[in-house]
């Protein structure tokens, strides 16, 4: 990727030359040079990213005006999909513990497909995102990263509407509401770095193994029934608790759980749990994906 | 980076004596890479094929040692047969393919106009092609909105702005990517194969837009088969052939000794030079 240093050309000539040469070149000077282990320079590559983020955004709002997102009807239709899947697993699960639910299930239940969906939907969406960027990567130098980004960020605007979803649901289901449900907002986060992490990582896999796309969806709902969602985290019986453990978004999901319907702090080993895989898999995605980049377009 | 707002208020267009500053450098460079066989490549192709050895991707060099200099307000022009690494080079220095080895220094804002032309998405409409292109371009919002006007005037595309790319003829296509790529201010401007866009009245237009940007001491490398069109704009010239640099001089000469080797004479023109 671009190799770009930050520098006026005062740098490049003898002093006293600099001034003139300065608007003649209006400062911006690129060097592009091999990649050491294939990772570009992280500190221009990072500057880049961070003055095209405009773009991420744009992107994410060009995506969602396609869904018709703005519009009230546009909005319902993407809330009733998770809402209809929450109905079909209430019956399903309600069935299976012969209508022995505690109290405030229908809501744990809810919440947790909301915001599992808003972590596959970034997982979903990313994995075309450079193969479907296609003349965009092969004729502009950009910090790819920033496609699988912006997916995430699609993901994140239409969970928001979800959330207000689950608003009445919360307070009729009686669950208590109390400052300590201000946790969410960091444990949406965690789950935001986990999807981000993994986003990057199956958009750059894709533009090797095209079919990727296709296993996708089997991997997500195994993921699923593997997170605490139909299910409590206390009730996963102890030979299968390390299940908890090595899935990145259980911890995060026992801790969202534990937050809505106890009105409690969560456990700190589940938000240390999340945070550290969060971070682990936001680090590994991107060093992957910039590690491949440079392949991206001579591949599509 | 310091923004464009710079060359808006202090208009950098004083032209200066072409051949004054290097601006763009390639030194040594090589570039290869590995590219697949398979069109589409699959998980499950990968393990039918596991043990049988076959091999299906292929390492291509497409630059070898190449190294030259583009000074402010030249153009460069590019020729050489298919496969010759002329688009590699051009996509090296627009910093799209990094060297696999050599260094490559860029003084100034690019502008590219590829093969491939502008517009990511065909779903998308002109109006939101144009702007997520220039906002991966690195411009800014407000620089885009300022310029989005002059684009699409000189496109001539105002009635179709609003409707989806995949509704273009290819000529449309040609002119906004045409139109996107002068039109953003850049300093150096990198042209593949684009000049046979659209009708004569409009590459009549865009030759008087070229002649103008290099007038403004800009900078533009040109690829193309269009012979004439080398020898009409361009300063110097490079010769490719196979990934090396086989010739560099003034493109008279270029032109004579590239149709020579061609074997098929002077007035051999392709038919875009009509």
């Amino acid at each position: 990727m671009t190799t770009e240093i930050e520098t006026t050309a005062r740098d490049i000539v003898p002093p006293g030359e600099g001034e003139e040469r300065h608007v003649e070149w209006e400062g911006e000077q690129h060097v592009y040079e091999p990649h050491r282990v294939g990772i570009p320079p992280l500190g221009p590559y990072v500057r880049e990213l961070w003055r095209r983020r405009e773009f991420a955004f744009e992107l994410s709002r060009t995506t969602l005006r396609a869904q018709h997102f703005e519009t009230a009807f546009g909005q319902l239709w993407l809330v009733l999909n998770p809402l209809l899947l929450a109905f079909v697993y209430f019956l399903l699960v309600d069935i299976l513990r012969h209508g022995h639910r505690p109290h405030g299930f229908f809501a744990h239940l809810v919440g947790g497909i909301f915001v599992y969906y808003f972590f596959s939907g970034a997982v979903r969406e990313s994995v075309k995102s450079v193969t479907g960027g296609g003349r965009l990567v092969l004729n502009t130098a950009f910090p790819r990263i920033l496609l699988p980004l912006s997916t995430v960020i699609t993901a994140f605007k239409r969970f928001v509407p979800t959330f207000f979803i689950y608003i009445p649901i919360h307070l009729i289901s009686g669950l208590p509401v109390t400052l300590a449900d201000l946790w969410v907002i960091p444990i949406v986060l965690t789950i935001a770095m986990t999807a981000a992490g993994v986003s990057m990582f199956v958009a750059a896999l894709q533009v090797y193994f095209r079919d990727v796309k296709s296993f996708l969806p089997y991997v997500l709902r195994i993921w699923m029934y593997a997170s605490p969602i139909l299910y409590y985290a206390n009730e996963i019986p102890n030979h299968w608790n390390w299940l908890l453990k090595a899935n990145p978004i259980g911890s995060p999901l026992a801790a969202w759980s534990e937050v809505l319907q106890k009105g409690h702090a969560p456990p700190p080993v589940d938000m240390l749990v999340g945070l550290a895989w969060g971070a682990g898999l936001l680090v590994t995605g991107a060093l992957f994906f910039m590690s491949r980049e440079r392949d991206f377009a001579v591949r599509l | 980076m310091i923004s464009l707002s710079v060359s808006e208020t202090a208009s950098p267009a004083t032209p200066h004596a072409p051949g004054a500053d290097t601006t763009i450098r390639v030194e040594d460079v090589s570039v290869t890479y590995r590219t697949s066989l398979e069109r589409k490549p699959t998980f499950k192709s990968t393990l039918l094929r596991l043990g049988r050895r076959e091999r299906v991707v292929r390492e291509v060099e497409a630059l070898k040692n190449v190294s030259l200099e583009v000074h402010q307000g030249s153009v460069l022009g590019i020729v050489g047969a298919n496969g010759a690494g002329k688009s590699t080079l051009v996509r090296t220095m627009a910093g799209i393919l990094p060297p696999s080895v050599g260094r490559v220094e860029v003084h100034g804002r690019v502008s590219t106009l590829l093969a491939l032309g502008v517009g990511f998405n065909r779903d998308l409409s002109g109006r939101e092609n144009v702007i997520l292109g220039g906002l991966a371009a690195g411009l800014s919002r407000e620089q885009l909105h300022a310029k989005y006007d002059e684009i699409v005037e000189f496109a001539e595309l105002e009635d179709f702005m609003d409707m989806p790319m995949r509704t273009y003829s290819s000529g449309m296509y040609g002119r906004l990517g045409f139109s996107v790529a002068v039109n953003m201010d850049p300093d150096i401007l990198l042209i593949d194969e684009a000049l046979s866009v659209g009708d004569a009245k409009f590459r009549k237009k865009s030759f008087e837009k070229m002649r103008e940007l290099c007038a403004q001491a800009r900078t533009i490398v040109l690829v193309s088969h269009a012979l004439g069109s080398i020898e009409q704009l361009c300063d110097t010239a490079i010769w490719m052939h196979k990934g090396e640099l086989r010739m560099q001089s003034d493109p008279e000469s270029i032109v004579h000794a590239y149709t020579k080797f061609l074997d098929v004479g002077e007035d051999a023109f392709t038919m875009e030079d009509l």
